[in-house]
């Protein structure tokens, strides 16, 4: 067999599991949701100007007119442009944090679990403990100390102990695919441990793999959200927990009028937040599927 | 080795690396605490010397910074053991009696919240999975869903816009109203269950989603197993099937659900009690944040670990008792 066609034979093997995915409401819904909030961090951000403090009067009622859909905040902000422009900022945390919590879990998941013995008894340790910190509380001591910035650093500041729950995840996982023939075959064979690992192992744990991205994603989303609600990190551009702490500042919790500078960041990030849920549901329908068809003795791909 | 000593030596275990991290962070974080206090010190009292402030920066964060490292480091780890964390600057009091004051009410709130979600979820997950299908579990099983996704301190916010500002139903913040004595009387007791109630229900209704649906799940997989089967063809009463052989082991894997949501519960004490104004430990350990004050913030830090690590232990020795085959130690696989 050529590259071409291996390339080919994998390409193929990916669309059908696309296809598979595809063929799941939740998995559509959920994909709508990310690529829209996707589009709106890259040309979303390109059609709407900026919020500026002369979009508006303060606190326009939403809905009232063509300008200011949704409103303006106590500074005369036009929401709807501020939670757009939020959006690259928070795309650019979720994927700084979810490359490395999926990334850090999968090494240490995938090691521990194949390797076994007394390696797997240290990282596995090593991971319980990490999971018995108090996330949130150690999140902010170390961001109220550091104070960063960079939507990256942030995004791997709060998914400080999420790797621990996808490396354990994953093992168990791992302790189940290590004990089939072919994987037992290649290890005869004397191939190597890290070939093992990546060819004959990795690939059959990517849609669990990806059903962990999207959950660590999720993390990102409300526990940045909460630092910037607390405040905790120093604010350079518009934020949806920024937003959410100004309303609630402003009394938009207490005054029913003024409930809507609230309402609609807290709305963006539920809506985000149930995407990515369903996103992850329907592509645990594939990780299934695959573990039902190997149990039923059906085709295996 | 035995699995009771396991799980003893990892809580200890998470508890050294607890006070090594606010140890770091005290010491090592450039800019950080020690030479914040330093500095501020200086600025306070001009005319001291060097030794007179180190001394003063040890009776807050209990670090003399003109020690080596690791004598720092030891005497460091004595201090907090004996319980002593410092002084708090913002307060003036020293920081375990302001958390001494706070911990009960933090318990109270989150425990009762977090066993009170447990029992939502298993419930509701063994109906749903009896009821696999049918229009209930749809509906259900949607709104645990909804509800998942939303994150607790936004269910704070709703709640209080609804019950709070338009049903006027409950106190917005505190732990008890000012003009009631407290004591242990009905009025007193209804009150602070009153205030406890929203920063509860926050938790619990964004937090049953998860569980249910993992309660669910596992209900229907143990449901289709055949030794469920051959329990009814021998003719055993449907209770006892029910509890003994499909409950036990579809909880088994929620339980372990269940322990890794202590640590996020009992963390989220944080912005809960901010938003409700509740004075517990995470109310304390903000303040600290937000006013610099950083024995209050790691002290508050270690409580909240220490909470952890405790709930956690509980959870794990009576997981052996649930499950026999945790305790035994299971069989061991080959390794490569």
């Amino acid at each position: 067999m050529t590259r071409t066609d291996r390339l080919e034979d994998y390409l193929a093997q990916r669309y059908e599991t696309f296809l598979l995915a595809w063929s799941d409401w939740r998995f559509k819904l959920g994909l709508l949701v990310v690529v829209t909030f996707v589009l709106m961090g890259t040309a979303g951000v390109m059609l709407v100007p900026k919020p500026a403090y002369s979009d508006g009067g303060k606190w326009d009622a939403p809905f009232a007119g063509t300008e200011n859909l949704f409103g303006t905040n106590q500074f005369g902000q036009d929401i709807l442009a501020m939670l757009i422009h939020a959006t690259p900022a928070m795309l650019l945390m979720i994927i700084g944090g979810a490359v490395f919590a999926t990334g850090i879990g999968a090494l240490v998941g995938i090691v521990s679990g194949y390797k076994g013995g007394r390696l797997d008894e240290v990282l596995m340790t090593i991971s319980d403990t990490a999971m018995m910190l108090p996330g949130l509380p150690l999140i902010i001591v170390i961001g109220a100390i550091w104070e960063p910035t960079n939507p990256f650093i942030v995004g791997i500041l709060v998914s400080i102990n999420a790797w621990a729950g996808t490396a354990r995840g994953l093992r168990s996982q791992v302790l189940t695919i290590r004990e089939e023939s072919y994987v037992e075959a290649s290890r005869v064979m004397g191939v190597s441990t890290p070939s093992i690992l990546r060819k004959d192992i990795t690939p059959q744990l990517l849609p669990l793999i990806l059903v962990n991205f999207v959950m660590s994603g999720r993390g990102v989303i409300f526990n940045s959200v909460a630092l910037y609600f607390l405040g905790v990190l120093p604010v350079q551009n518009v934020n949806w927990g920024v937003m959410l702490q100004q309303a609630y500042e402003a009394g938009a919790v207490t005054s029913p009028t003024l409930f809507y500078t609230i309402l609609f960041p807290l709305l963006t990030i539920v809506i985000l937040s149930w995407g990515m849920i369903m996103l992850s549901q329907g592509l645990d329908r594939v990780v299934n599927v695959r573990v039902r068809a190997r149990h039923e003795g059906g085709p295996q791909e | 080795m035995n699995y009771y000593v396991k799980r003893l030596g990892r809580s200890l275990l998470t508890l050294v690396l607890v006070i090594t991290i606010t140890f770091g962070l005290t010491r090592l974080m450039p800019g950080g605490p020690v030479e914040y206090m330093r500095a501020q010190l200086r600025a306070q009292n001009p005319n001291l010397s060097t030794e007179e402030i180190n001394q003063m920066v040890q009776a807050y964060v209990g670090v003399k910074p003109d020690e080596p490292l690791p004598m720092q480091y030891l005497n460091y780890l004595v201090q907090v053991l004996q319980g002593d964390l410092g002084r708090s600057t913002f307060y003036d009091q020293p920081v375990a009696s302001i958390y001494a004051n706070a911990i009960p009410w933090t318990l109270f709130v989150l425990g009762t919240a977090l066993i009170v979600t447990f029992v939502i979820s298993v419930t509701l997950g063994a109906l749903l999975a009896y009821k696999e299908g049918s229009r209930v579990d749809t509906v259900v099983s949607s709104i645990s869903v909804i509800m998942n996704s939303v994150p607790y301190y936004i269910a704070a916010i709703v709640l209080i816009a609804v019950f709070v500002t338009w049903l006027g139903w409950f106190p917005l913040s505190g732990r008890s109203s000012i003009d009631i004595a407290p004591g242990f009387n009905i009025p007193f007791i209804l009150d602070v269950t009153k205030h406890a109630v929203l920063p509860m229900l926050s938790v619990i209704l964004t937090g049953f989603g998860a569980q249910t649906l993992g309660m669910r799940g596992n209900s229907v997989r143990v449901l289709g197993e055949d030794y469920i089967r051959v329990a009814q063809l021998r003719m055993l009463p449907t209770h006892r099937i029910a509890m003994r052989y499909v409950a036990r082991n579809a909880i088994l894997p929620i339980y372990t659900g269940f322990i890794i949501q202590i640590a996020f519960i009992l963390g989220g004490s944080v912005i809960l009690e901010e938003i409700f104004r509740y004075p517990g430990v995470g109310f304390y350990f903000f303040n600290g944040i937000s006013s610099r004050d950083y024995p209050l913030m790691m002290g508050g830090f270690l409580l909240i670990s220490v909470a952890v690590v405790l709930a956690v232990l509980i959870a794990d020795l009576t997981y052996g008792i649930l499950d026999p085959r945790a305790s035994s130690g299971g069989g061991d696989s080959e390794a490569y």
